[in-house]
């Protein structure tokens, strides 16, 4: 059974995102590194200030969401946190979350792992969760406050930031789970080490074998379950490591700029990992009218992705005004030089 | 070290919610929570007030010299900020540069990072104030 699709509906009662306001340009990076020579993945991307991390950013995002929701967050069974940069190695991201929106103490609580894609994997628990009645709703965030190691490709597009969904059931919903499908093999494409500050990637190898190869199924097998192809889609985002990736890999799957231009976030946030494709479809939410159909697909190294079919209902109509909009983070920003940048992400070792 | 985890952990709704008091005879909104009405000196229960977080700067001073486990943080501002529903409340600023703080500056309460106890002890989470987002 390729399709995921629960026998009762289930879908989005409200979303939420955050982006930090510190913004390091690409050629900041490229100044300090290459004497600004060779081109850059991205314009710019979006970085912590010094009292932000995966939790902070989670919550802002989950309270966004709530907002948006209008629930009792007494009502709420399961707070799940995907990132790979949780606060603490021990000591849940999920519980203080739950603590701080009110969730508390009679609900499900535990953080994801998976790469980038480990936010969208507690939504296609979430989607099982609620459908077979083990709670009226669950919240699934993605979050990460990611780390390149100094002068490394990554640097350039390693970003913070956050999405938060809470699914219910179908009636209560903004927007609803069509499907969902999820294709995972084991590739070395990218991996940390415990204790290991900054992570190791497989240079080329995290291109065709590892990213094209993961959403070209999960997504390609998605649409060919439900019959359909780009064109019945309003818009489509996909994991954005960078700008060029997604923009080929959403071409290659018969896409147009069109359809994804307004989820695609990375030029000027970066790659946000957990956060980026849920961060993306926030962006879309946000201005999306009844009717509208997106095609969703994250990737995270190791390697696998989900993809989603969604559809917007007449729900979502007075939800979007109920909490900052992605575009509104975007808006607030503030410029920051490498040096302020090593400061707030503590690349300097002071003892 | 115990004594001071359970004082964290004693003040949690208070740090992330931002829960304090109504009076229940001349409905005066208290933060933190005290045993005794300062306006009509009621001392019966007081039952849960949930702030909105929403305020402005009543006044402030910045920081350069900051106590263990602030240090990262510094300088930065410490503001008395005077919340929508009426009490002033001490609390540190952030996502704002310390030359752009002004008395009356709009402000919202947002969940940070207070302090960390060094790189093996806790990460204290609590309310701080930030200008407010501008949703326009
Ligand atoms: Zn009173």
């Amino acid at each position: 059974m390729r399709l995921m699709k629960p026998s009762v509906g289930t879908g989005i009662v409200g979303y939420g995102s955050y982006i930090p306001q510190y913004r390091l340009p690409a050629r900041e990076i490229a100044r300090v590194w290459t004497d600004g020579q060779g081109g850059v993945p991205i314009t710019e991307k979006a970085v912590p200030g010094p009292d932000e991390d995966t939790m902070t950013i989670g919550l802002e995002a989950a309270r966004n969401a709530l907002a948006r929701a209008q629930i009792n967050p007494q009502d709420i069974g399961a707070v799940w946190v995907g990132s790979e940069s949780h606060p603490y190695a021990v000591k849940p991201t999920s519980t203080i979350i739950a603590e701080a929106i009110g969730a508390t103490p009679h609900t499900e609580a535990a953080d994801w792992q998976f790469a980038c894609k480990a936010g969208t994997e507690t939504i296609q628990a979430g989607i099982g969760f609620v459908a077979g009645g083990m709670a009226r709703y669950a919240l699934g965030i993605g979050a990460d406050t990611a780390q390149g190691r100094p002068g490394d490709a990554l640097e350039y597009t390693a970003a913070a930031g956050g999405a938060a969904y809470i699914i219910g059931a179908a009636e209560e919903s903004l927007a609803l789970f069509e499907a969902s499908c999820s294709y995972v093999t084991d590739t070395p494409d990218f991996w940390r080490r415990p204790t290991m500050h900054y992570p190791s990637h497989g240079g080329r190898f995290t291109g065709e074998p590892a990213y094209f190869h993961h959403i070209a199924a999960a997504a390609g097998e998605l649409m060919s379950q439900l019959g359909c192809s780009a064109k019945d889609f309003d818009y489509v985002v996909l994991h954005q490591p960078n700008k060029k990736f997604p923009e080929r890999m959403a071409a290659i799957l018969g896409f147009e700029k069109e359809q994804w231009e307004t989820g695609l976030l990375s030029p000027t946030v970066g790659n946000t990992y957990a956060g980026a494709s849920m961060l993306g479809l926030t962006a879309i939410l946000d201005i999306a009218k009844p009717g509208d159909k997106i095609l969703c697909c994250s990737f995270g190294s190791g390697a696998g992705s989900d993809s989603f079919s969604i559809q917007v209902t007449e729900n979502i109509a007075g939800k979007q005004q109920l909490a900052p909009t992605t575009q509104n983070y975007i808006n607030r920003r503030t410029e920051i030089d490498y040096a302020t940048y090593v400061r707030y992400r503590k690349k300097l070792q002071m003892q | 070290m115990t004594i001071e985890i359970a004082r964290h952990w004693r003040l949690k709704s208070q740090r992330y919610q931002l829960v304090g008091e109504v009076c229940p005879k001349c409905s005066n909104k208290m933060f933190p929570p005290r045993d005794v009405c300062p306006e009509c000196a009621d001392d019966s229960a007081q039952p849960d007030f949930k702030f909105s977080g929403r305020g402005e700067v009543y006044s402030h001073t910045t920081v350069h010299n900051p106590p263990d486990g602030y240090q990262e943080m510094a300088p930065y501002t410490v503001a008395l900020v005077k919340l929508e529903e009426g009490p002033l409340i001490t609390a540190q600023l952030t996502d704002v540069a310390n030359d752009a703080v002004k008395i009356g500056l709009p402000v919202e309460m947002v969940t940070r990072k207070l302090s960390t106890q060094g790189d093996e002890g806790l990460i204290v989470y609590g309310y701080k104030f930030r200008p407010q987002l501008a949703t326009a």
